[in-house]
Formats: C-alpha cells, sequence, structure tokens
C-alpha cells in the first residue's frame, strides 16, 4: 500500500490510553444528556458504548468528534486535548481538526456523499492529508497533478480493502445497503485513523452479513493497529467483538467491564428489561 | 433567416455572460443554500472597476496597437476578478459568516441588504448617471472576413467567447478534477458529514466566495467592454437574469446555469428583435414563474445541492 501520513502525537500520550476522557457533561437547556462520565479506550482495544434509546451514547459520541462541546470535563486523545477551557468557556477542536488528528467515523444512519462516486467519496476522506492548495489547482503545478494521483491509487487501495474493487465509479447512492455501509468504512478509513468511531455498524444487516461485518472489523483492526469504539445495540455483535463495554443509562455510566462482567451486572438487566426482570 | 441567425448569435454572446453571473449564484447556493442577492451587484462593481482601469488607468482607445491592447485588457481581466473576489470574500465575512447557524432567512435578509450597500457605494462614488467608455475593441466582422455576408459576428460577441468559455471550462474542471472541488461538492451535499470527514467547510464555503466573485469581476470586465456601459443598478436586471438562468438549469447544478444562461440570452435576445424591449424584463419573470410553478428543479436538476 501506498504510505499513508501518520496523524501526529500530542505532547505526553498516555502509554496505555489512546482516549481519556474524564467528568464530561453535557447539558441541552435543562436536561443533562450526558453526566461526569468517565471514559478510557485503551490503545489497539474494541471498546463498546450500549445502552438503552436517550441514554446519551451519540451525544458523548458527538463530543469525541468536536461536533458538540461539553458543558464540563475534559476530553484528550493522544496525548492532544480536544477540550479546552478559557474562563468559562468551553471550546472544542473543530470536526475536521479533530479528523486530522486521527479519528475517523461511520454513520448510524448512512451519511455518504450520495451522488459522488465511490472513489470520490473515498477521496473525499483523504482531503486531510492531501497539501495542494486553490492556487496549485489554478495553475496546475506538477506536484498537485502527482497528488492527484497519489489519490486515486489510494483510493482504489481502500476500495479494494473494504472490498469494493471495480465499484469505484458508481454513485455512493446507488451501491446496495451493505455496500454503502462498507464504504463509510473505507472513506473513514482513508482519514488515516488512529481510533475508527463506528455508529450501529451492522444496522439492519440479517445475521450472516452481521456476522461477516463483525469479522471484517476484527480483522482491520489486527491489520491497521487501530482501536474501535463502538456503539450498537445488537448484543451478539457487542459480547462477541468488544475487550470493554460501557453501559450508559440516563447519561451516566452505571457499568463498565468485560462483556462477561457487564452481562452479568443486574443495574445492566434492570436498564435493558426493566426492574421486575432484575429481581427475578 | 439572417436576422434570426442574428439574433440568435446577439443572444449566446449575452448568454454567456449572464453565465459567469449565474455560475456565481449556483455556486453559494449549492453550498450554503443562500440566494446571494448582492452577486448581481458585485457583477456591476467589477464592471465599474473595469470602467476606471480602462478609462483613468492603461487608458485605452482604438488607437492602442493590438498586442499591448490584448495584454492590457488580460491585466485588466485579472485585477478586476482578484477585486472582486476579495470583496465577496469580505461580504461573506461580514454579511454571511456571523449568520451560519441562523435560521435561512436571516443570511437571505442580509444578502438582500449587502444589494443596497453596493448599490449605493456605486451611487456615491459614480454617481446616478451612466458610466461610458468609448468602443475601444475593433469594429471588424469575423464572417465577412471569411466570404459569409448577411450575418455578422463582431470582435466584441468573439472577445466574449474567447473570455468566458475557458473560465468555464476551467470552473467545471475545478470543481470536478481537484482536492478544493470535491471538498466543495462534498460540503455541498452535507456539510456536518464533510467536516467530520475532514473537510474544512469555512474554508471550502470561503473558496466558492472567491470563485464566484472572480466570475463576476470577469463577467463584469466582459460587459462593459461588450456594452461598453456601466450604472449603479446594471446588478438588478443583470442579476435577475443570471438568477433565472440559474433556477432555469436547476440551481446548485453548473452545467443548469451555463445552459440556463444561454437560454435566457436568446429569449432576451428574441424578445429584443420581436416583441419589444420593454417587454423584456416582464417575459424573464414570467419565465423564472413558469419554472417555479412547473419545474422548480429546472432543466438539469439540482445536481450539486442534492440533499438527502
Amino acid at each position: 500500500m501506498a504510505a499513508a501520513p501518520v496523524p501526529r502525537t500530542g505532547t505526553q500520550p498516555d502509554a496505555d490510553l489512546l482516549v481519556k476522557a474524564r467528568h464530561v457533561t453535557k447539558k441541552f437547556g435543562g436536561l443533562t444528556a450526558v453526566n461526569a462520565v468517565d471514559f478510557d479506550i485503551p490503545r489497539g482495544s474494541i471498546v463498546s458504548l450500549i445502552g438503552p434509546n436517550g441514554a446519551g451514547k451519540t451525544t458523548f459520541f458527538n463530543m469525541i468528534t468536536g461536533a458538540y462541546t461539553p458543558t464540563a470535563g475534559t476530553i484528550t486523545f493522544d496525548g492532544h486535548h480536544l477540550v479546552t477551557q478559557s474562563g468559562n468557556r468551553m471550546r472544542s477542536l473543530k470536526p475536521h481538526a479533530v479528523t486530522e488528528l486521527g479519528i475517523g467515523r461511520t454513520f448510524q444512519n448512512i451519511r455518504l456523499f450520495g451522488t459522488m462516486s465511490a472513489l470520490d467519496n473515498i477521496r473525499v476522506g483523504l482531503h486531510v492529508h492531501l497539501k495542494s492548495h486553490w492556487w496549485d489547482a489554478v495553475l496546475r503545478l506538477p506536484s498537485m497533478r502527482a497528488e492527484e494521483e497519489y489519490s486515486i491509487q489510494r483510493g482504489e487501495e481502500l476500495l479494494e480493502l473494504v472490498g469494493l474493487e471495480g465499484r469505484g465509479n458508481i454513485w455512493a447512492r446507488n451501491l446496495p445497503y451493505g455496500d454503502q455501509r462498507r464504504l463509510e468504512i473505507g472513506r473513514a478509513l482513508a482519514t488515516n485513523p488512529k481510533l475508527l468511531l463506528l455508529d450501529e455498524p451492522t444496522a439492519g444487516m440479517n445475521s450472516s452479513e452481521t456476522a461477516e461485518m463483525t469479522a471484517f472489523i476484527r480483522s482491520l483492526r489486527t491489520r491497521l493497529n487501530l482501536s474501535v469504539l463502538l456503539i450498537e445495540h445488537d448484543m451478539r455483535v457487542v459480547m462477541g467483538i468488544s475487550d470493554r463495554v460501557t453501559v450508559l443509562d440516563y447519561g451516566e455510566v452505571i457499568a463498565e467491564g468485560s462483556p462477561a462482567e457487564v452481562r452479568a451486572n443486574p443495574r445492566v438487566v434492570e436498564a435493558y428489561l426493566g426492574r421486575g426482570a432484575a429481581s427475578n | 433567416m439572417e436576422q434570426i441567425l442574428q439574433t440568435i448569435i446577439i443572444g449566446l454572446s449575452n448568454g454567456l455572460i449572464f453565465a459567469l453571473v449565474a455560475l456565481g449564484y449556483t455556486l453559494v447556493y449549492g453550498i450554503i443554500e443562500l440566494i446571494n442577492f448582492a452577486h448581481g451587484d458585485l457583477f456591476m462593481l467589477g464592471s465599474f472597476i473595469a470602467f476606471v482601469l480602462i478609462s483613468s488607468v492603461f487608458v485605452i482607445t482604438a488607437d492602442t496597437p493590438l498586442t499591448l491592447m490584448v495584454a492590457q485588457i488580460a491585466l485588466i481581466i485579472a485585477i478586476t476578478m482578484i477585486a472582486t473576489a476579495a470583496i465577496n470574500l469580505s461580504i461573506e465575512r461580514v454579511a454571511y459568516k456571523p449568520l451560519r447557524n441562523a435560521p435561512k432567512l436571516a443570511p437571505l435578509i442580509s444578502a438582500i441588504g449587502m444589494s443596497f450597500v453596493l448599490q449605493n457605494i456605486a451611487l456615491l462614488i459614480f454617481g446616478p448617471a451612466n458610466k461610458s467608455v468609448n468602443a475601444i475593441l475593433p469594429s471588424v466582422n469575423i464572417l465577412s472576413a471569411v466570404g459569409i455576408t448577411g450575418v455578422t459576428i463582431s470582435a466584441e460577441q468573439v472577445f466574449v467567447a474567447i473570455v468566458t468559455i475557458p473560465l468555464l471550462i476551467a470552473l467545471t474542471w475545478f470543481v470536478n478534477k481537484t482536492r478544493q472541488g470535491r471538498a466543495m461538492r462534498a460540503t455541498a451535499q452535507d456539510p456536518d458529514t464533510a467536516g467530520l470527514m475532514g473537510v474544512n467547510v469555512d474554508r471550502t464555503i470561503a473558496i466558492t466566495f472567491l470563485i464566484g466573485g472572480a466570475l463576476a469581476g470577469a463577467a463584469g470586465v466582459v460587459q462593459i467592454l461588450y456594452n461598453n456601459t456601466s450604472v449603479w443598478n446594471l446588478g438588478f436586471r443583470f442579476g435577475l437574469n443570471a438568477f433565472t438562468s440559474a433556477v432555469l438549469g436547476g440551481i446548485g447544478n453548473l452545467q443548469g446555469a451555463v445552459l440556463g444562461a444561454l437560454v435566457l440570452g436568446l429569449i432576451n435576445a428574441f424578445s429584443d428583435r420581436y416583441l419589444a424591449a420593454n417587454w423584456t424584463n416582464a417575459i424573464v419573470f414570467a419565465v423564472l414563474i413558469g419554472i417555479l410553478v412547473f419545474k422548480p428543479t429546472g432543466l438539469l436538476g439540482q445536481q450539486l445541492a442534492d440533499r438527502a
């Protein structure tokens, strides 16, 4: 594979933890969506965030990517502060800056660029690592042309990696559903992430497709030396793939541990199945 | 027959100028869903900048040697494009960027306000009367030189084509084949996702305004050399035509804007020739209303701005 630039590491990165979130809180008006959450992602691990609908999973996700700014708390990623405080104001890095540091993501409801080709979707993901300016394009400098060729070559490698070789010219919205999910992962990988955030990657899939996707995610972790944060509703996927599982309910962490520990935790059973089921 | 051909030639020349302005509307609409009402007035400012450069700075006359004239005109186009691009970028910073997360109506009102500001700047500096330059392009008929009579293509019309067509091709290439072009298309489809995929959305929007402004500047130069006159409210008439062109072709769609502009140029020319020039604006409005009622997505559909 053509070498892709590796995002730089910040000052004093934690040796074991890629993501370290402390006391992260997000309030929308009077509603506390996420309340004082501590959350870690060890390097090279697959960590799942689960919880009933409205538990604050997506809100938490969005605070890592910079789409939302926390009301309080700190999030560090590979030695970078994603959230800073100046006076009383909290500031998040802009989403494109977070992406540049090495966090790529997919979406629960697929959000590809529908009327762009599959290859161009991936090349948008490569954008952060391409350096040509608009004036290079205007002047048609050779460096710019070399970079365009690189992006095509790299884009095709990534299409092959996610099993879409030969489909680069098809508009994203004309691809079958499963291929769109794979293309989204390809586009996220194009940003050359250290951390891949997957928001319900098996939503809407049947059991054989789900098994295939689970194996694919696991193989990506090994091949690309990734850490993965997963939001997922399908418990078979979560229990089968995760090293660690964190359970949110009403914006708070109610359990954290290995899949087996979490499954045995009465508070988790209660949150998912109701008080009656837990006491039985 | 010859009369019809002549009308078509006039229509296409006008249409090419409309196209440059229409692309500015359609690019900005495509990327932030804003109808930039100030865009026609930016074009007007461009033609005044060219007016100043032609009449006071370079002092080009019909007697200027041809090679020098070509060089000077090229320089005037470049200067005007840079100036209008810079003005458009400032407008974006001042009038639209602070309203990025406001309801859609807010930047629209801001755009109308900006339109008045630009018109009044022109009114203050250049006064209410038309400002004219002498015809400096040689008055030759290209077709008679190759032995065709009855229909004329003037040097002005050739000039319009020489300036606009390469710009249209360059823009298509830029949007489809470059990194920034991809970022523009991605931002047009879904700005939030584009940001999360590492596209600097603010910068991409700024580049869009730069390009739209530069095209309006080029159109301004072409306009003053073609019609030899400019006036403070020129932007209204051209803006109306250009905006209608963009809607006709499918707003947000680049090829559509060019097609719409050519069709509208022809409609203008035929209306001027066979009905009455007084009725032309009414007909343009009728076309605009007709499209909005019967085919709001335009001739080619809203490709660039296609949103889920």
